[in-house]
């Protein structure tokens, strides 16, 4: 047993020292090679058009050039990327052929500078024939509607009907059908770091390097290999210690990775490339915009028998991997906390002229549970129960954890009725209701809302073949995929001091506190005896397919792994001591940074001691022992398992829970939401650092709220972006940070040493949900019910004024 | 994001200025607090042959009374403003109208020279000006010629100011003693622009309002003065009924544009809203 003394405290962060001074490193922070060239990319000014030629001999003329790569270049040297679906979507690091999206690069201009970079950049000609363009996923799937990919000779990437249990029974026994559809918007995460690269081609060795604030998964390692036409081991990438916020956004840097190495490749100098806002918010990466028909069917009393999903989920001008993770990453989940057998999910994935989308902070969460829990309440009006009431009769109890959910989830420990009741106490839910009774009676509109979430972390890779016809993955030549899994190394100085090693990409969440909090405990040490370096360098780290930090992986996969390879140096300091001693080890334990007798009587060996001597004089070794005190283990979960016959998937390796309460106030007369109370209530297992958790909860919830009132990547019907800046793409900022009142449940999974689960995703998901429902409930008495985010105030105000109207 | 090629200029007085704008014949920006202008140059929405920066001529700066007016030079800083004492006894509702404006790093740097001449119709500093018929002082290579407010603005982004003048004061006739005023604005986040802005000012004598002045942000293409629903309160008073009815005449006399923050309608219906609440909260604060 290891005693928590760091774990569970709000130890200050080590990080923040450097990062408030400005002694970050970051990508944009210091060149890693001498002699840079600065890239400046072309980009497509049309949402759809064939690309007819290019004319780069003024950009060429222009001092200072080191070179242009076109399209051309991209066709000739490098491949399309892999996708995760079948149809034949040939997706280069650059514009072929036709661009699809605005923004889309065609050209690379590679300078001596930025500013002479993006002169030259003005100097390119590319010639164009513009096409019609089509942005509207249910317009795309029309007859007649311009197809993006000829190949694949509709705009229908990728369709999926799954089936659990027998949804057609449950609807024909309901009591109730209910039936909605929701839009769910376009939006990103905006670090406030955007993607940055450095690449060198060294044609000597053959090596290309790229340091880059990629942050995994790092399959996209091979799959970029394969398309520069690298073995894996002459492709080196080096995140620097820090990176700037990315929230599955820098995920998605990859293809840029390859245009930047084929740009160093071509032109022989090392090419730095840092996004600018404006190419950002035209051509990163976002969630995606989803247009979904729900439908559920229950009991009188409230029971869900069962629901069918129908979503049509527009990924942009390209399927890009991991999409079409936005419909099945949360296969297992799918159901929520709730009890029903009976679902059917019919999952289009649509191509149209908008932007690329991949994974933006709780990966496809945010949409599930906005429908979901949207239709919980809407049972809930119909049936004329409180909507807490209905909640509670379609839990999972705490009794039947753990939980295997019909599409194969594992949820691995939880109760949610009691963390759901903490969130109603919090926030005195009868006491709203009361609260609520006297606006209404004044004319006001005050509304509550509730929303629960199982909260998925750690992905497990194989979910992305549940985008597979079970068919095809039947097949023999298919490879199923699956895992989650993670490494560090331990390692103890000659003078007692101890290092910790890991390859986790960090965004700002605090891996080095964590992880200098967990080794404190297992070697009985203070966290300022632990210095933790985290950096990832594909040459040097342990690293799998599934490394990175993303899926809220980092607090549940890394620190599994730095506390069993904690253990393994714990085992071998205790067999070294019982060598020493000439004691059996198993009359020994290690206690209070010390190995001791377990009787507590006689000598001890300090970690200093042992260290010192088996540094020093690998002679006091027992025979066999491998001299240095070190220990690399690998983490991975058994519980990752390929995705079944029947589209069951555990697609995540640990389940949190979230329940929430917001009341709102909206003005009657300008329709502005004010929030009056925020409680979450959050089960992520064992909390490691209480504080961190919470900045991770402040910050998943202003993210959730930036979708749900202010963020939306808008398009004109011509494929125009239209929110090119942050004048008019607008995120939440501290003076729109609501007060939330957070609370935690503490089920340890039994999956993991420490028995934590992932948490930095959290409310990102439930808040599009709870304030959604919320407002729904304040306008009420209109009849108004939310259906679509962002909810503005011009929005809100039509929806008002309509319903006025009638 | 950056700048096409220019030459830059820093000259130390409104002479020198005024010479290298005519040396450019009208290829040369003048640049103020920057704010409002740099980002254009970055995203080369404008690509001027040279930048004239104003901001080494210190006889630029400056706030004072003269004349039954506040005079302020067109390079006082919006931070400067807001804690002017001058402002506070004089002007309260261009004070009131500066802490709307963007965020605090904005107002070190942003000018309310730089703010009017840049003539975004949805900023603060265009509605006061409007509201309290204030003027600005032009010179050029011709001299000096004062504009007023309601010829100063044409339309988005556009004022009467020629290419090769310099807006170098800007006049303000100081409020009565007593006078109520408010600002009241909507916008979607804390420090934007205005949706709809309304900057008011009520003169009083007990029931009767002697004065009314009610000026738009956001809700058309320049800023507006709501002469006619002004005229309603001077003529029926402060009781709510004329309030009711000013407000209602401020919404028909916009004719905004909608965009992605906001529909025209929604605008229209803000001006009303806002003008009553604007009007109320400067009733609340006037004396006499
Ligand atoms: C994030 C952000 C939020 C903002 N929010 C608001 C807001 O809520 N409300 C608001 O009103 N403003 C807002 N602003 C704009 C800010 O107030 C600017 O400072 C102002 O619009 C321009 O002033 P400036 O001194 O920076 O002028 P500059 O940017 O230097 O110049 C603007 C334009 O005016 C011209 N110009 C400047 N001075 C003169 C002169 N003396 N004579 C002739 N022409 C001149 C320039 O050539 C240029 O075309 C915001 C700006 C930012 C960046």
């Amino acid at each position: 047993m290891t005693e928590k003394t760091w774990i569970g405290k709000p130890v200050k962060r080590v990080e923040d020292a450097r990062l408030l001074t400005g002694r970050g490193a970051y990508i944009d922070d210091h060149p890693p090679v001498a002699n840079l060239f600065h890239a400046a990319i072309v980009r497509s000014p049309h949402a759809h058009a064939r690309i007819l030629g290019y004319d780069v001999a003024g950009a060429r003329a222009l001092a200072g050039v080191a070179g242009v790569i076109t399209g051309e270049d991209v066709a000739r040297h490098t491949r399309p990327f892999a996708v995760g679906v079948t149809a034949p979507v040939h997706y280069y690091c650059a514009a072929t052929d036709k661009a699809r999206f605005v923004g889309e690069p065609v050209a690379v201009v590679v300078a001596t500078s930025r500013y002479v970079a993006e002169d030259a950049a003005d100097l390119v000609r590319v010639h164009y024939e513009p096409l019609p363009a089509v942005v509207d996923p249910e317009r795309a799937l029309e007859p007649g509607a311009p197809v993006l990919h000829e190949a694949v000779g509709s705009n229908l990437a990728n369709h999926r009907r799954l089936v659990y249990g027998d949804p057609d029974r449950a609807f024909a026994e309901a009591d109730v059908v209910i039936r909605e559809r929701f839009r769910f918007p376009k939006y990103g995460s905006t670090p406030i770091e955007t993607y940055g690269i450095v690449a060198r081609w060294d044609a000597l060795d053959g090596v290309c390097t790229v340091w880059s604030n990629f942050m995994g998964p790092f399959i996209m390692h091979p799959l970029t290999a394969r398309v520069l036409g690298l073995p894996e081991n002459r492709l080196r990438f080096i995140v620097p210690p820090d990176i700037g916020g990315s929230f599955g956004i820098k995920s998605l840097i990859y293809p840029y990775i390859a245009l930047v190495a084929l740009a160093s490749k071509l032109t022989g100098v090392a090419v730095k490339w840092i996004e600018d806002r404006r190419e950002h918010l035209l051509a990163s990466s976002t969630g995606t915009d989803r247009i979904a028909y729900r439908e559920l069917a229950a009991k009188k009393d409230g029971t869900i028998l069962g629901m069918r999903f129908r979503w049509l989920d527009n990924v942009g001008g390209y399927i890009r991997s991991p999409e079409p993770g936005c419909s099945f990453r949360p296969t297992g989940n799918f159901v929520g906390p709730y009890r029903f057998q009976h679902l059917e999910v019919d999952a289009s994935t649509v191509m149209t002229n908008k932007c690329l989308t991949g994974p933006n902070r709780g990966y496809a969460c945010g949409h599930l549970y906005f429908e979901t829990e949207g239709m919980v309440d809407r049972l809930a009006a119909t049936l004329g129960l409180d909507p807490a009431e209905v909640r509670r009769r379609n839990l999972i109890p705490a009794s039947a954890m753990p939980y295997r959910s019909p599409t194969g989830g594992l949820y691995d420990s939880g109760d949610y009725p009691t963390a759901f009741e903490k969130a109603l106490d919090l926030a005195k839910y009868a006491g709203l209701r009361r609260e609520q009774a006297k606006a209404r009676a004044a004319g006001r509109y005050f509304g509550i809302g509730l929303a629960l979430a199982v909260d998925p972390s750690v992905s497990n890779m194989g979910y992305v073949a549940t985008a597979l016809d079970p068919q095809f993955r039947a097949k023999p030549e298919y490879l199923p995929k699956s895992g989650a899994v993670d490494s560090a190394t331990v390692k103890v100085d000659p003078l007692g001091r101890v290092i910790a090693i890991l390859g986790t990409t960090p965004q700002g969440q605090g891996h080095q506190t964590v992880v200098s909090q967990i080794v404190a405990d297992e070697l009985g040490l203070i966290p300022e005896d632990v210095t933790v370096v985290d950096e990832m360098d594909t040459f040097t780290r342990v690293w799998s397919i599934s490394s990175g930090t993303y899926s809220s992986r980092f607090g549940s996969v890394g620190t599994s792994a730095v506390a069993l390879a904690a253990r393994k140096l714990k085992a071998k300091l205790v067999e070294y001591a019982a060598h020493l001693m000439d004691i059996p080890a198993a009359e020994l334990e290690f206690r209070d940074g010390a190995v001791r007798r377990k009787t507590g009587k006689g000598p001890s060996y300090t970690v200093k001691d042992l260290a010192g001597r088996a540094h020093w004089n690998t002679d006091s070794l027992p025979e066999g022992m491998e001299p240095g005190l070190q220990a690399t283990a690998v983490f991975g979960f058994t519980v990752a398992r390929a995705v079944d016959a029947e589209d069951r998937v555990n697609s995540s390796n640990t389940y949190g829970f979230i329940a929430e309460v917001m009341a709102v106030e909206v003005d009657p007369e300008t329709a502005a939401i004010t929030i009056v109370k925020y409680v979450t209530v959050h089960d992520a297992g064992t909390i490691i650092n209480p504080m961190i958790a919470e900045g991770q909860i402040y910050g998943g919830a202003l993210h959730g709220l930036g979708g749900a009132l202010y963020e939306e990547l808008q398009y004109d019907e011509d494929g125009q972006c239209l929110t090119g800046t942050f004048m008019d793409y607008l995120v939440p900022t501290a003076s729109e940070a609501p007060t939330i009142d957070i609370a935690h449940v503490e089920s340890p999974s039994p999956l993991t040493p420490l028995g934590s689960k992932g948490l930095g995703e959290s409310s990102s998901m439930t808040v599009p949900a709870v304030i959604a429902n919320a407002v729904s409930d304040a306008l009420a008495p209109l009849g108004i019910r939310i259906t679509e985010l962002p909810m503005t105030p011009s929005r809100l105000h039509a929806l008002i004024k309509k319903a006025r109207a009638t | 994001m950056k700048p096409a090629q220019f030459d830059y200029h820093a000259p130390t007085s409104v002479d020198e200025a005024l010479a290298l704008l005519q040396r450019y014949a009208g290829d040369a920006k003048i640049l103020a607090g920057g704010q409002s202008l740099v980002p254009l140059l970055n995203f080369r929405l404008s690509r001027p042959a040279a930048l004239v920066d104003l901001n080494r001529i210190p006889a630029l700066a400056y706030i004072k009374e003269e004349g039954g007016q506040v005079r302020l030079g067109a390079m006082t800083r919006q931070r400067t403003i807001e804690f002017s004492p001058v402002v506070k006894e004089r002007l309260p509702l261009l004070g009131e109208a500066t802490r709307w404006v963007g965020h605090l790093p904005i107002r070190t740097r942003g000018t309310i020279g730089g703010s009017i001449a840049h003539a975004d119709p949805s900023a603060e500093y265009p509605a006061v000006l409007t509201a309290l018929a204030g003027e600005v002082v032009a010179r050029g290579p011709k001299g000096e010629r004062v504009i007023a407010a309601k010829d100063l603005f044409q339309t988005y982004l556009t004022t009467s100011l020629g290419a090769d003048e310099i807006l170098v004061e800007v006049r303000i006739p100081a409020m009565p003693a007593g006078a109520g005023y408010a600002l009241e604005e909507f916008a979607r986040r804390h420090g934007d622009f205005a949706i709809v802005g309304i900057a008011a000012m009520i003169v009083r004598q007990g029931p009767r309002c002697t004065v009314a002045r009610l000026a738009t942000a956001g809700a058309g293409p320049v800023p507006l003065r709501l002469r006619a629903a002004e005229e309603i309160l001077e003529r029926d008073g402060l009781g709510e009924a004329a309030i009711e009815a000013a407000a209602r005449r401020a919404a028909e006399l916009v004719s905004p544009d909608g965009d992605i923050h906001a529909s025209a309608d929604y605008r229209r219906h803000l001006t009303g809203v806002l003008t009553k609440r604007a009007i109320t909260r400067a009733l609340g604060v006037a004396r006499g």
